[in-house]
């Protein structure tokens, strides 16, 4: 009533809502707006070693400089048919980091001159030196020695190999950060899975084609004027010579392999700390070539298996980006911070549920040391054969597409990725527990050609227990044989891969004769192959979740918070308990109610109720009287311990009022209006609103409730449907539910018509009469004058008289008597002892009448012989009030 | 008031029983036995939006049925729970959740949370309870306790009726993940268990935000509109990445962190962190209620 509290909620809730809504704007402003420290650019041309003909070289280089110099610097690395713009966001964060970044275009792309070695230690391998030259003459860079900057090279596969070269070829490198990169270009473009086999690899020949005829053509060629495209592109001729002999013949010549193996890195030479981040998904350089390279470098290494890779997958960039800069942090700004070589691996736990990135965790080990667990696999021997012209051919990845890829893994069975007749299958037993997969799987075969060659491809397949095969991020494992006319023995490597396989799930060895992916033999063939002695060695390497640890941790710390917030909770629980102890007043035991110096001031600062004081006696009908507004409500609901007062305090039968007092249970109340749940019926409601006090039944009284409520009938319909005075009877017959011994009554006969009100005034009369208290507030004079033996009079918040109804009422009345003799009334009425200010009017006289009987004056006005029709106080309460203020 | 028998003038002239206990309650009152539990649950149960509501989740698996029926099998596209969600009662199960969790079991929640002390307000019936009197944590707790008890029963009604649907639409084959992962029977109502377990407790915080601010204001639907509209703007923070791992603190961050009970072994870190957060906030939202509640001058 005084404080629109819905509306407040609701402006709080909208406040609430716009200042998150800040929060978030400011937020994002801030991550996204602020950029950081600035950083400054410079676009460089660097002369560099001329190409075999003589031709001068100048590579397009960009330095960014961080806004405190002089600082360590990062050579960044393109990848293969990228540029220097390629790898601009990372330059940007590491220069914002504090680092001097050169990122350049290599020979042969984007606007650097030359052309394309495929990362060769005379050309390629040479500039990475002239630009650690460039890097050590500049003041921005923190140096070693002279001529010796502080430097890291980190790079993306064609980048990445040129970091592992240029740290084998010069010692001024401090770190390298290579990235989904080769151990053996020969290894990867001719991958040869069959261990111990001496015959050349098969030819990948669907990324070797992505490479030479995709990425190294010249961009010019493309513009209209532009030079004619030639066949080689921008590669050198003695590398494009050697690729096309090579894809043409689909065998490896010994130009290319000489080519290649140049380009291996001599890791042995390697002395700066290597953080080597290989992807999962990848068919172009698969797990085990950061494995090889891992093993040959003495330098401290820290392998790290992500889930992306050039096939796509997740590509993880934040975390790549944070492992990168935590490495340089450490060995080139030499930040104190401890040596973490850990192996770490990230496994998709779960896949999301709407097919989008799914939801990993990183697992670590020291090292990578897996210990192998040995499954049996079955089968026959199996005949598959080579169709001749190697058509068709397995579909597993397409190269490059990641996408797609995906999407072939993501149906989990691939019917394309093993051919019928082309495939042989041997599989395990459901494995009893589960196992992790990490690292390449090894089997041993028997395997043997019409044609003495073979070409075949190894698969892992992950097979649930209702049969539906999944393989891998569709790595397969090629192997070339020779001489194999005989069955002959070979040990083979599988795909690396990590994989859980879980209980109940089998592992299936499928080995096809083609794959889209690679070059295969035209020649029909037919290849026998079985079990050499059935079974599949699997590496597993025991790791902890990375945050797993932490992950104990923050269950502990978790758990004490909420100890410690259940605690406080629980404390202040007990100090609310303690503070109702207030103990009972014995001289007040047989006081219904006494109010000593009340005040309230509501928290908008309103002030309802002031310095109240009065008491109520047994058996007393007290009537609380005052207009709108003069804080009577406000008493009563701080009698029912509703609202809490701000001074002074209330008492009832001698104890003090708290909200849920108990004393409480000896109080029916009706205030301001009734309380029901709408859709039950009356009957209903006063039956819970019983049950809910705890009470025995029989103690309701609830017949007698329901005769003084009146409703009949009308009982057992809901509330909903009742009129403004059936609810208000309702509510004073839920008052008077089990005869309390205080009754207080809020505007009763609101809504009552008269024949009701007459009976409630009987009511409440019948009730004092038992010797307990009623209390009704009114802001008529007349009613209170008819239902009450007591009065408290109040306005604007303060008592303004107390007392009999009789001393009150008849002290301050006006009265109004009707006769059709108004001038012979007068005469008589001003004779009457008491009588003040007779005035006449047209239907008779009007006059106050204190300290007699009203009895007095019919029994004078009849006596003087004048005709009495009616004699009535005048109904005016704020006559009445004036005349008990007194107008002061 | 027409006729009124000897026996109610009897009743009403009759002497007060006098009797009473040291804190001054009348005989037969005692603070902890006001308002029982059972007599709240009869008193909600009544409500219509306690029926509507309980009706809906157990109408929903059928609609959603009742759409595959018509919509033919979920066709071949990238897995997800959707694909499988014929597959037998366990994925329809599963389904069933995914959908209703984001937002329907949400808005159930809240309107069993938010909207129980808040339309006692409303309808004005809070003053006679609090006056009769139920004491303040009293009330509150039972309050609490039993819009709980409504919360939990809708969310395992909902499982349960879906699983029935399933059952009896698309057999009891066991329950697949998206990776082809398949559970045997008992594992699989194993890992239902839990999942059901961890959106409960992941909801907690929803009903705590909703009965927090159904003790603040009067009107029913600001507390549960208001819980709803706090859970939305939460899951929309949570969709903006630059906010980082600050993200981690949002209280329906983990909304969906159940999946990971559906790996081949149950990977916990995650549903930990959820229930964590979820028991933090909780705490917090109560206690400020209690608190609150406490102290609050009843003016409805």
């Amino acid at each position: 009533m005084q404080r629109p509290t819905g509306r407040r909620g609701v402006v709080l809730l909208a406040t609430g809502l716009v200042v998150l809504l800040a929060v978030i704007v400011g937020v994002v402003g801030l991550t996204r707006g602020g950029d950081g420290p600035t950083v400054r650019t410079e676009v460089l041309k660097v002369p560099v070693g001329p190409e075999t003909g003589g031709a001068a070289v100048q590579l397009d280089a960009t330095l960014y400089l961080p806004a405190t110099t002089p600082a360590p610097a990062v050579l960044l690395a393109h990848g293969f048919g990228g540029t220097k713009g390629s790898v601009q966001g990372q330059a940007e964060r590491l220069a914002q980091d504090g680092y001097v970044v050169l990122a350049y275009s290599a020979r042969g792309f984007g606007a650097s001159g030359g052309l394309i070695h495929v990362d060769s230690p005379d050309f390629e391998v040479k500039d990475g030196e002239a630009l650690l030259d460039l890097l050590a003459a500049r003041p921005e860079v923190q140096t070693d020695g002279p001529g010796d900057p502080r430097v890291g090279v980190a790079g993306a596969s064609y980048g990445g190999g040129l970091a592992l070269l240029l740290a084998a070829q010069d010692p001024r490198v401090d770190a390298i950060v290579p990235q989904i990169t080769w151990n053996d270009l020969s290894q990867s473009l001719f991958p040869q899975d069959a261990v111990d086999s001496m015959a050349d690899g098969v030819f990948k020949r669907s990324w070797a084609g992505i490479f030479f005829g995709v990425a190294g053509a010249d961009p010019r060629t493309l513009l209209p004027g532009g030079p004619p495209p030639t066949t080689c592109g921008r590669f050198a001729p003695d590398v494009c010579a050697a690729y096309q002999q090579s894809a043409e013949q689909g065998t490896p010549t010994p130009e290319v392999l000489r080519l290649l193996k140049a380009s291996t890195p001599d890791l042995s030479r390697i002395t700066a700390p290597t953080l080597l981040l290989q992807g999962q998904a990848d068919s172009l350089f698969p797990l085990d070539q950061a494995l090889a390279n891992a093993e040959g470098i003495t330098a401290p290494v820290k392998q790290v298996w992500f889930a992306g890779g050039h096939d796509g997958g997740v590509p993880e960039t934040d975390r790549l980006d944070m492992l990168t800069r935590t490495w340089f942090d450490r060995y080139l700004r030499q930040d104190g911070s401890a040596e973490d070589t850990r192996f770490e691996v990230t496994a998709p736990i779960t896949q999301a549920l709407d097919g989008s990135v799914p939801r990993v965790e990183i697992r670590s080990a020291p090292a990578y040391r897996p210990t192998a667990t040995t499954v049996t696999l079955r089968g026959p021997e199996q005949t598959i054969l080579n169709p001749a012209g190697g058509s068709p051919a397995a579909l597993t990845g397409l190269p490059g597409a990641g996408a797609v890829t995906g999407a072939l893994s993501a149906l989990g069975s691939n019917p394309l990725s093993s051919l019928p007749g082309q495939t042989a299958a041997f599989q395990t037993a459901p494995l009893t527990e589960a196992v992790q997969v990490v690292g390449a799987s090894t089997v041993r075969l028997a395997v043997q050609s019409d044609s003495g060659e073979a070409t075949l491809f190894a698969k892992l397949y992950d097979v649930s227990a209702d049969g539906q095969a999944t393989l891998p991020e569709q790595l397969v494992a090629p192997l070339h044989l020779t001489g194999v006319q005989q069955p002959t023995t070979v040990t083979v490597r599988l795909p690396s891969v990590v994989l859980d396989v879980p209980a109940g799930h089998s592992l299936r060895l499928a080995l096809s004769s083609t794959d889209q992916a690679y070059a295969v033999p035209t020649q029909a063939r037919t290849y026998r192959v079985s079990l050499a002695d059935g079974e599949l060695s699997v590496p597993t390497q025991g790791t902890t979740v990375l945050g797993g640890g932490g992950s104990t941790r923050l269950l502990v710390i978790g758990l004490a918070v909420l100890a410690a917030l259940l605690l406080v909770a629980g404390l202040a629980v007990l100090r609310a308990r303690r503070r109702k102890g207030a103990a009972p007043d014995p001289e007040l035991a047989e006081v219904p109610l006494a109010i000593v110096g009340l005040g309230k001031r509501y928290q908008g600062g309103y002030r309802a109720v002031t310095d109240l004081s009065f008491r109520v006696g047994p058996g007393q009908v007290l009537g609380l009287l005052g207009p709108n507004g003069a804080g009577k409500t406000t008493t009563l609901r701080m009698l029912m311990g509703l609202i809490l007062p701000t001074e002074g305090h209330l008492t009832v039968f001698g104890h003090r009022i708290t909200p849920g007092a108990a004393v409480l249970s000896r109080v029916g109340a009706f205030v301001e209006g009734p309380g029901f749940l709408p859709h039950l019926s009356g009957r209903r409601n006063l039956e819970l609103y019983w049950q809910a006090t705890g009470r025995p039944e029989a103690d309701a009284h609830l017949e007698t409730a329901l005769e003084v409520a009146g409703l009949g009938d009308d009982v057992q319909r809901k509330v909903k449907n009742y009129s403004q005075g059936m609810r208000q009877r309702l509510a004073i017959a839920q008052a008077m539910l089990g005869l309390p011994d205080l009754l207080v009554l809020d505007e009763p006969t609101n809504g009552l018509d008269p024949p009701q009100i007459r009976e409630m005034r009987e009511v409440l009369s019948r009730y004092a009469a038992g010797g307990r208290t009623v209390i009704v507030s009114s802001h008529l004079l007349a009613e209170v004058e008819q239902t009450c033996t007591h009065v408290v009079v109040m306005h604007h918040g303060k008592l303004v008289a107390e007392g009999e109804v009789a001393d009150l009422v008849g002290s301050a009345t006006s009265l109004v008597v009707d006769t059709p003799d108004p001038a012979a009334a007068a005469a008589v009425a001003s004779g009457v002892p008491g009588a003040q200010d007779v005035t006449v009017t047209d239907t008779g006289i009007t006059l106050k009448l204190l300290g007699t009987p009203r009895a007095e004056l019919v029994r004078a006005l009849v006596r003087g012989g004048v005709d009495v029709e009616r004699l009535a106080p005048q109904r005016g309460l704020e006559e009445a009030f004036l005349a008990l203020v007194g107008e002061s | 008031m027409p006729s009124r028998g000897q026996h109610a003038l009897l009743d009403l002239e009759s002497a007060p029983a006098g009797d009473q206990a040291s804190d001054g309650s009348v005989a037969g009152w005692r603070g902890h036995r006001t308002l029982p539990f059972r007599v709240e649950v009869r008193r909600q149960l009544s409500r219509r939006r306690t029926q509507l509501s309980l009706g809906f989740l157990v109408l929903l698996p059928f609609l959603l049925a009742l759409a595959f029926g018509i919509g033919g099998d979920p066709g071949q596209g990238a897995p997800g729970l959707v694909d499988l969600a014929t597959r037998g009662a366990g994925n329809f199960t599963l389904f069933t959740l995914f959908v209703a969790v984001g937002f329907l079991l949400v808005v159930v929640v809240s309107l069993f949370c938010g909207d129980t002390v808040a339309s006692e307000a409303s309808w004005s019936s809070l003053r006679y309870l609090l006056a009769s009197p139920v004491p303040r944590g009293r009330l509150l707790r039972v309050k609490l306790l039993v819009a709980l008890a409504y919360s939990l029963f809708a969310v395992v009604l909902l499982p349960l009726v879906a699983y029935a649907v399933g059952a009896t639409f698309f057999g009891t084959k066991p329950i697949q993940n998206t990776a082809g992962t398949t559970f045997g029977a008992g594992e699989g109502i194993g890992r239902l268990v839990l999942i059901v377990a961890y959106i409960a407790v992941g909801l907690l915080f929803v009903a705590s935000l909703a009965f927090l601010l159904g003790v603040y204001t009067d009107a029913p639907l600001g507390a549960v509109g208001g819980a709803v509209l706090l859970v939305i703007l939460s899951n929309i923070l949570d969709a903006v990445t630059a906010l980082g791992s600050l993200r981690n603190a949002l209280p329906t961050h983990y909304s969906f962190a159940w999946t990971d009970a559906l790996a081949p072994d149950v990977v916990g870190a995650q549903m930990t962190r959820g229930v964590l957060w979820s028991l933090g906030y909780s705490i917090v939202l109560l206690a400020v209620a209690f608190w609150h509640f406490g102290r609050k001058d009843i003016v409805s």
